[in-house]
């Protein structure tokens, strides 16, 4: 593989300024969205690099599970704050996180030990590459049908309420709005595994190939994590719009919008 | 005998109030805009949460399942939604309907909500509310911005109802003609509290 030393690295962030610059001339913000968006890449990136190279070194389990911990808990945190009608008093971070954590970990962990079965199965190079990959994408699936839900029960508020008077449960009157969340959630990944080959270059595979694995290899590895991603994002997605349905309703099924927080 | 009975019953800024309607009686409610008169149904049909107590027959609300509660103490709110494309989509399966019973072909069924003017709009939400055979009725403005025709056809429609079923009315409206027509009390709402009651006579 090809080192890359501090210069390349600075050649391919002069383009980003350029970016930065030019966007701004557009609206001021977004340049200085741009150029703070790369400054956490960079930053972010770098640290979790040095946190991995200990990592793989100690492999210790307990450590292997403190990252882990700490990598759902910031994609909780992203979850509520992409949201402009969250769940109030914490049960958006709340439904958001273990949706996440009962699907991205099982899947993870299924993957590792009864397909991957490296030992020991918890062995940081696996692990924790592979939760990354479902986290990150299960985050987007739970984010985006969360943010629906709550935008369609307040801006339907009217047609929801209009069925619960003639006799409908909370379960039927929400139904179809579910139906359209848990679509909102799924779409991107399905879009993804529909145009993997065709339109794009999946990353995890690109990145084999320029480490310089067999093209077959890393197909058959991206293969592997669509699928798994494809199965983490459903379920966390499932989990999340059934839990934070529930939560719009009280025991009396009243649709209860006073819930949510005002944008 | 008493159909709905309310004790104590209030949510934020109004109330508390009491209110009984008997069966076969209609119990008009007027008062200013923002006085609570659509706070309070809401309450009754159970929309919002609120406190005191209310019963149907001498029943307790929390004794009755929701979606039963709403269909037995069916609220009609001033504006009506359709969500589906046609008419008959958001009628109850199986429902026994007459099309006719509000003035309107039974081929209105499989007409597009689209289509429908703001009176047939009215008329249809009342024919698919009165599907579940509501006990109760809470009427919120149900002929404002309607013709003198449609007014006259909701009128007699719900007075037949009234009649067949013994069911309790609660109207909310303006106009003092027609509570002379349909009220047999009329009570007045100011300030989220209940200010008068009368008789009104025949």
């Amino acid at each position: 593989m090809i080192h890359l030393d501090a210069a390349d690295l600075a050649i391919a962030a002069v383009l980003v300024v350029l970016l930065a610059l030019l966007s701004a001339r557009v609206q001021r913000r977004l340049g200085w969205q741009i150029a703070f968006a790369a400054v956490r890449t960079t930053v972010q990136l770098l640290l979790v690099g040095l946190v991995l190279k200990t990592l793989f070194a100690a492999a210790h389990p307990g450590w292997v599970a403190l990252m882990a911990s700490f990598m759902l808990l910031m994609a909780g945190y992203e979850v509520t704050a992409r949201q402009t009608r969250a769940l109030r008093g914490g049960w958006a971070f709340g439904i958001g996180t273990l949706s996440m954590f009962l699907s991205s970990f099982t899947v993870t962990l299924f993957a590792l030990t009864v397909i991957i079965g490296n030992h020991p199965w918890y062995a940081p190079q696996y692990a924790i590459p592979l939760l990354g990959m479902l986290l990150g994408n299960t985050m987007s699936g739970v984010a985006i049908a969360m943010e629906r839900l709550s935008q369609v029960a307040w801006q339907q508020r009217a047609e929801i309420e209009a069925r619960l008077m003639l006799g409908q449960s909370a379960r039927e009157a929400l139904r179809d709005y579910r139906r359209d969340a848990v679509r909102a959630g799924l779409i991107p990944i399905i879009n993804a595994m529909a145009t993997a080959g065709v339109v794009s270059l999946p990353g995890m595979m690109t990145g084999q190939i320029l480490a310089g694995a067999l093209p077959v290899e890393a197909v058959k590895y991206q293969i592997l994590i669509m699928f798994l991603i494809s199965v983490g994002t459903g379920l966390g997605t499932l989990a999340a719009v059934a839990a934070a349905s529930r939560r719009l309703f009280d025991t009396r099924q009243r649709l209860r919008l006073d819930r949510l927080r005002a944008p | 005998m008493e159909r709905l009975r309310a004790e104590a019953i209030q949510g934020a800024g109004w109330g508390p109030l009491n209110l009984t309607v008997g069966a076969g009686e209609c119990l008009c409610l007027q008062g200013p805009s923002g006085a609570g008169k659509t706070r309070l149904l809401r309450a009754l049909a159970d929309l919002d949460p609120h406190g005191g107590q209310v019963y149907l027959d001498d029943v307790v609300a929390a004794r009755i399942p929701p979606p039963q509660w709403r269909r037995e103490v069916a609220l009609l709110p001033a504006d009506s939604r359709w969500w589906a494309t046609t008419v008959a989509e958001h009628f109850p399966k199986r429902a026994r309907l007459d099309p006719a019973s509000v003035g309107l072909p039974a081929a209105a069924l499989h007409w597009t909500v689209e289509r429908l003017s703001s009176g047939e709009r009215q008329r249809l939400a009342l024919l698919r509310l009165l599907a579940n055979q509501p006990k109760v009725l809470l009427l919120d403005e149900p002929t404002a911005n309607l013709d003198a025709a449609n007014v006259a056809r909701i009128e007699t429609l719900i007075a037949d109802y009234r009649r067949i079923h013994s069911a309790a009315v609660l109207w909310v409206s303006h106009d003092q003609e027609q509570i002379a027509r349909i009220a047999d009390r009329c009570a007045t709402i100011e300030n989220g509290r209940l200010t008068a009651l009368i008789e009104v006579a025949a």
